[in-house]
């Protein structure tokens, strides 16, 4: 192995990619949701919002609170109550972090590069130089979509293991308020996404954006329009947000977290962040085509017949970059949804879940079913 | 959901009878609301309620059009003219303090924030001056009877200002100084337009008033 093949090999590990991923892209839009939500809530009611953390002049916007806010937290008191579990209490955020972070690993962020062929035009149909191909997928197995929901299942312990290690009566009453409302919609969440796994034959992400293609009428959002409406529903409800902010409301619902203070409290605040970016990054790889950019193939825009060839490496950049644009626009989605509507009641909330999303999705799954044995 | 299974339906709506009972005229048959597949699905409402939250939002992004704030400490709003502010003391021609610590405002003052030392003064018309005046902002009740009471015209409280913050309690008592130094306490259009001069004639118009009017 040469030095240079050594260079892309690590390059290509999963943990690289993996970092890169957490450190370059999740970490600065989650922390820049913080921001974001306040700014962008503000705006919606006719406010300003927070416009004023600045360094010396340097201002813009206002988009430093989330600095001043990560150091107002690290530098405030931890605070453990006497009677809390102690193990568990410092354990339930790790519980609720770690699970998100873990679930990028399947999707897919962009196309496999191959650094040999970054400055040609690759053809579609001729054999490409495949060595040291690097794919923007850190964890490639079949069962994808599978492993992101056995892995965001566990994030549900976080708010179960923190309502009860706190040893308050609220808390642990908001745990339970989590656990059920995340099992409730989790039914509702797979079942959406099963007729989308019958359609597209796979449960691995990056077959699913191959199969959907650069021609936007393939793609999930056209092919099952109910289960992208559907899934986004219990999406949101899973990330416990308004409307479904029953697990705990900032106001005036007393939640889970309630004994959690500084830092530790700072990570189920950015855990919950992260789950929008999550779930803008699930939405965008099964409903929107994930890195697709319409009707850019691998060599280039073919629109009607003619093509406008574009070498390997600005594909790249743009897929990546249609990816990003697809998952921010999705966060600003969520937010929008979260500061348009009101909270719904338990009851409603049971209601929305068992008798109205999940009888939809088993109808969404039968009729995909009906219409794929019928072709 | 929209329509709880006990939500009265409608209930300022007259009853729509469709048919009665021969046998029983109290046996009727009436129009209920029932909840329609775009009310229960709320996809028209939450798009409606999107809209509106999207109309303001882009709309004070692109631009400001709704926000009534005021970026307070680079931006302020002046008082409106009847305002009690901070107190200053009114100057007379030669730049000295028109007060002639008659004490009168010490005396009515209800919160006791205003302390006066007296001492003489060399021009044997005037006779006195404060050779101490000062005011505690923390104790003042803004009550602006020190103003009322004022035989000359001496203090008033238009400054426009408010007692600002500050870090230590005597930082807040205001000197006789602090008070004539008009430029510093005030607004510069403000000092423009309600001057330092007092709108009295100085020393008056003396024995000759009576012929005069």
């Amino acid at each position: 192995m040469t030095t240079t093949d050594w260079i892309f090999w690590v390059l290509d590990s999963a943990a690289i990619k993996w970092v890169v991923l957490i450190m370059v892209f999740v970490m600065p839009v989650a922390s820049l949701l913080t921001w974001a939500e306040r700014r962008q809530s503000a705006m919606m009611q006719d406010r300003l919002g927070p416009n004023r953390a600045n360094i010396g002049p340097i201002k813009l916007w206002g988009i430093l609170h989330f600095v001043a806010d990560a150091v107002k937290m690290i530098f405030k008191e931890d605070f453990i109550p006497e009677k809390a579990h102690k193990g568990l209490f410092i354990l339930a955020p790790i519980l609720s972090l770690a699970p998100v972070f873990i679930a990028f690993a399947v999707i897919p962020f962009g196309p496999t590069i191959y650094p040999n062929e970054l400055g040609s035009v690759i053809p579609l149909s001729t054999p490409v130089d495949t060595t040291n191909a690097i794919n923007l997928q850190v964890f490639n197995i079949e069962w994808g979509l599978l492993f992101y929901f056995a892995i965001l299942t566990l994030a549900n312990y976080g708010s179960v293991v923190a309502g009860w290690a706190s040893y308050n009566k609220w808390a642990l009453l908001g745990g339970l308020r989590a656990s059920s409302q995340m099992m409730s919609y989790e039914v509702a969440m797979g079942l959406s996404l099963m007729g989308c796994f019958l359609v597209m034959g796979t449960l691995e992400p990056e077959a699913m954006v191959q199969w959907q293609s650069p021609n936007p009428a393939h793609w999930g959002i056209v092919v099952q329009p109910l289960a992208f409406i559907l899934f986004f529903t219990a999406a949101i409800a899973e990330t416990k947000r308004a409307p479904f902010d029953l697990p705990e409301g900032e106001p005036e619902i007393i939640g889970y977290f309630v004994e959690y203070s500084g830092m530790r409290w700072g990570m189920f605040f950015l855990a919950e962040f992260i789950e929008i970016v999550f779930i803008a990054a699930v939405i965008s790889t099964v409903f929107l085509g994930g890195y697709q950019v319409p009707f850019l193939e691998a060599d280039g825009f073919r629109v009607a017949g003619t093509t406008l060839p574009i070498s390997h490496g600005f594909v790249v950049l743009m897929q990546v970059g249609m990816l990003s644009a697809k998952i921010l626009f999705l966060c600003f989605a969520q937010l929008a949804i979260r500061w348009t509507l009101p909270r719904f009641r338990p009851d409603q909330l049971m209601d929305l879940g068992w008798k109205k999303l999940l009888p939809l999705a088993l109808f969404n799954l039968m009729l995909t079913a009906l219409v794929m044995a019928v072709l | 959901m929209g329509h709880h299974a006990e939500a009265p339906a409608e209930s300022t709506d007259e009853l729509v009878v469709l048919s009665v009972s021969d046998k029983n005229k109290k046996v009727r048959t009436v129009q209920v609301h029932r909840p329609v597949p775009e009310e229960v699905s709320f996809l028209p409402a939450l798009a409606k309620g999107l809209g509106i939250t999207l109309k303001h939002f882009f709309g004070n992004v692109v631009a400001r059009k709704e926000t009534e704030t005021i970026q307070y400490p680079e931006e302020k709003k002046p008082y409106p003219a009847r305002n009690r502010g901070l107190h200053r003391l009114m100057l007379r021609d030669d730049d000295t303090e028109r007060c002639v610590a008659c004490m009168c405002c010490p005396t009515v003052c209800p919160a006791n924030c205003i302390t006066i030392v007296p001492a003489e003064r060399d021009d044997k018309g005037i006779e006195k001056h404060p050779a101490v005046f000062e005011i505690d902002e923390l104790r003042c009740v803004v009550c602006g009877f020190c103003v009322e009471s004022c035989p000359c015209d001496a203090i008033r409280m238009d400054t426009g200002e408010h007692a600002t913050a500050v870090e230590h309690r005597y930082e807040s008592i205001m000197t006789k100084e602090a008070m004539m130094d008009h430029k510093s306490i005030m607004q510069p259009d403000v000092l423009a337009k309600r001057g330092s001069l007092s709108t009295a004639v100085q020393g008056g118009t003396g024995p000759k008033w009576r012929e005069e009017s």
